[in-house]
């Protein structure tokens, strides 16, 4: 499956996955992040249950320095 | 006001009390270590941060500014830096908070132009409406409009942060009459934000009766970084202290001299 992730689009050797085998696939778990998903946040609490799909456009952000 | 009062003159926002005046940002500086000193010596308790996509797949372990500033030891400020329309401010907002474990005091602003960074009020007054319907403590950045920072009292904003001036121009406070007009009329604090160059400005802002300053770019880009935080510390707590004690009236001349006007030799 091909998502965008970013603004970036990434391929995947499989037709779906959770959420949460996405975070540890990008080796995210354990860090501090927000994910969206088609414009759609995904608590914390849904990501073991939440599958991510062909297409899916996700956003995932960080705390920076800023003013 | 004696000593043990002042102890107690605390910062009060959305219910939370804060010793410090002084509202940082964490951009600008040199590495996170900097950004650290020079919070610390600035004695500041709530630090803004902006909310930006993570870079995937790049130096994972590279450290990050949250192991420099523990979320536990400071209170983080979350803003919407960089957005144009409630719309993407709103969003940025729900992404911090999901971000930092439901935490829901932000720092709201819309900005109407990126050369001049001047604030979009009429995006800023809808954004803040859905926001606090939300459930979030908006504190928000705006011009130094009387009026429109009434409305975002009225909306529930639990505090008005007006500019001195333009956001990293250093120029200082340029009308200090309009400031006051919002601070007689804003019954929740009122803290200048942006435009402060030097520690005067900070001075001034708080001897107008300013609930607090919030500053980045004075400080990051000073050539000490770390001094300067120091200087704008005490330059807070200088200007809160003398609002509090109340300054001498100004007049053009007095007649009245400080020392005895008899004894003097002959």
């Amino acid at each position: 499956m091909k998502i965008t992730i970013n603004g970036n689009i990434r391929d995947f050797d499989c037709q779906s996955m959770t959420a949460e085998a996405l975070v540890a696939e990008l080796k995210l778990a354990g860090k501090r992040f927000a994910i969206e998903r088609n414009g759609e946040i995904i608590p914390k609490s849904l990501l073991p249950k939440l599958a991510i799909n062909d297409g899916d456009n996700l956003e995932i952000v960080g705390a920076v320095g800023g003013g | 006001m004696d000593k043990f009062q002042l102890m107690k003159d605390e910062l009060i926002v959305a219910g939370k009390p804060f010793h410090s005046r002084l509202l940082v940002g964490t951009g600008k500086y040199r590495d996170f270590k900097e950004t650290r000193a020079a919070i610390d010596k600035s004695g500041a308790q709530i630090v803004t941060v902006a909310i930006r996509r993570t870079n995937i797949g790049q130096n994972i372990n590279e450290p990050s500014l949250l192991d420099f500033l523990p979320p536990k030891d400071f209170t983080y400020l979350p803003n919407t830096a960089g957005c144009y329309s409630a719309g993407e401010a709103i969003r940025t907002l729900r992404l911090a908070r999901e971000l930092l474990d439901g935490h829901n005091l932000v720092k709201l602003e819309v900005l109407g132009d990126p050369t001049t960074l001047y604030p979009n009020v009429v995006e800023t007054l809808k954004a803040a409406e859905v926001l606090v319907k939300d459930g979030f403590n908006v504190m928000v950045y705006t011009s130094d409009d009387p009026i429109i920072a009434k409305q975002l009292e009225d909306i529930g904003c639990c505090a008005i942060m007006p500019l001195a001036s333009l956001i990293g121009s250093g120029m200082g406070i340029l009308n200090p009459w309009n400031l006051e007009i919002i601070i007689n009329t804003i019954s929740v604090p009122v803290i200048v934000d942006a435009g402060v160059g030097t520690a005067s400005d900070a001075a001034i802002a708080m001897e107008l009766g300013c609930d607090g300053v919030l500053m980045n770019t004075a400080i990051a880009t000073a050539r000490d970084p770390i001094m300067m935080a120091g200087a704008m510390k005490k330059a807070i707590e200088a200007g809160r202290e003398a609002f509090l004690s109340g300054r001498m009236a100004k007049k053009l001349y007095s007649g009245s001299a400080s020392s005895p006007a008899s004894g003097l030799i002959k």
